[in-house]
């Protein structure tokens, strides 16, 4: 019957700073408004995107557009980053596509203890990611040597190539002597640890090999210190790249634990 | 395209492959009525397949660092 559908982005607690309804200085996916609605102690910030575009079939369809995808992904990233600017937000994953508002009501009112329960846990943290990178050389580093290689080719590939080995495994060496590191000092300060797949493929375009990717839940009041742990602890490791992402809404953790999840499962 | 215009391009890509790690493998899922089997797994798998090539690849990366398997996607915690 209608035409919209009702697009979930991430649960709050309404505030005197996001009280219910239309949320102003927003824009979600779609183009779409987006607004509070609430049920009991939670809410979730809605937003109605078209039928056609997020039925199960076209978003088949749409998932497979890179540039449709990065549009949604950062709509959705938009709103939620707008929400954690003003409170503690549990974000949703991406498409989590209802019939209409009162569905989201009927979904938040069942989850709502498991949401508060999260909500507390994620109260002033952050969660910032940790990439490490083996730096490993591609190709002959050194330019041709023109002499040796005339007099001798067979005797320079094969040293070419020996060196090639060994720079290799001295960067893998340190990039695993890197996360080593990067554990013990962030295990210190951060709550919480997930890792990601490492990054590989045509939106992988930082130099070196991804060998971890992983994410860290932080007190907020001891981000920089984390940061600074972080980065120091593998100071002087040659052939190493460690880059640092965030601060990021907690989307590495919000992850319901197995029962609830499952009372969350398709309806009979 | 310029120097400048290809270091802003690339600064984009890389934020937005952070970004789809975290939508795609973490934020809470709450299955929801019409996509009942996109809103988990098949979102990931049919995204992963648009963005990320090579996906078979990723066994020995996960192995040679931590010793763990190659789905290595959240879900750890520290201890």
């Amino acid at each position: 019957m209608d035409e919209e559908l009702s697009y979930a982005y991430a649960v709050v607690r309404p505030t005197a700073a996001l009280p219910e309804g239309p949320l102003t200085g927003v824009t979600g996916v779609a183009s779409g408004a987006v607004r509070l609605v609430g049920a009991g102690a939670v809410a979730a910030a809605v937003g109605s995107v078209p039928r056609d575009d997020f039925s199960e079939a076209a978003l088949k369809v749409h998932l497979e557009n890179l540039d449709w995808l990065e549009r949604v992904a950062r709509a959705h990233h938009g709103v939620v980053e707008f929400l954690a600017a003003h409170t503690t937000v549990l974000p949703l994953r991406l498409a989590t596509v209802y019939v209409d508002d009162d569905r989201v009501r009927d979904v938040l009112r069942r989850g709502q203890e498991t949401f508060t329960r999260m909500l507390n846990r994620f109260a002033d943290h952050v969660e910032w990611g940790v990439k490490v990178y083996a730096e490993i050389p591609r190709g002959p580093a050194a330019p041709e040597e023109a002499d040796t290689a005339v007099s001798d080719p067979g005797r320079t590939y094969l040293r070419r190539r020996r060196q090639q080995r060994e720079d290799r495994g001295a960067a893998w060496s340190a990039a695993a002597e890197a996360v080593r590191r990067i554990e013990a000092e962030a295990g210190q300060i951060a709550v919480e640890w997930a890792r990601h797949r490492p990054q590989q493929g045509q939106l992988a375009v930082g130099t070196g090999e991804n060998v971890a990717n992983d994410s860290y839940l932080v007190p907020g009041s001891r981000s920089e210190e984390f940061r600074e742990r972080v980065r120091r602890s593998t100071q002087e490791l040659r052939g190493v790249r460690v880059e640092i992402t965030g601060p990021w809404a907690p989307y590495s953790f919000a992850v319901l634990p197995e029962p609830e999840a499952s009372e969350e499962g398709p309806r009979p | 395209m310029t120097a400048h215009d290809e270091a802003a391009l690339a600064q984009r890509q890389v934020a937005l492959i952070d970004l789809l790690d975290r939508l795609l493998s973490g934020g809470v899922v709450l299955t929801g009525d019409l996509v009942l089997s996109i809103a988990d797994i098949d979102l990931v798998r049919i995204a992963l397949r648009a963005v990320i090539v090579g996906v078979q690849e990723d066994d020995r990366w996960g192995l040679t660092i931590r010793g763990h398997g190659p789905e290595g996607t959240s879900g750890e915690r520290a201890p």
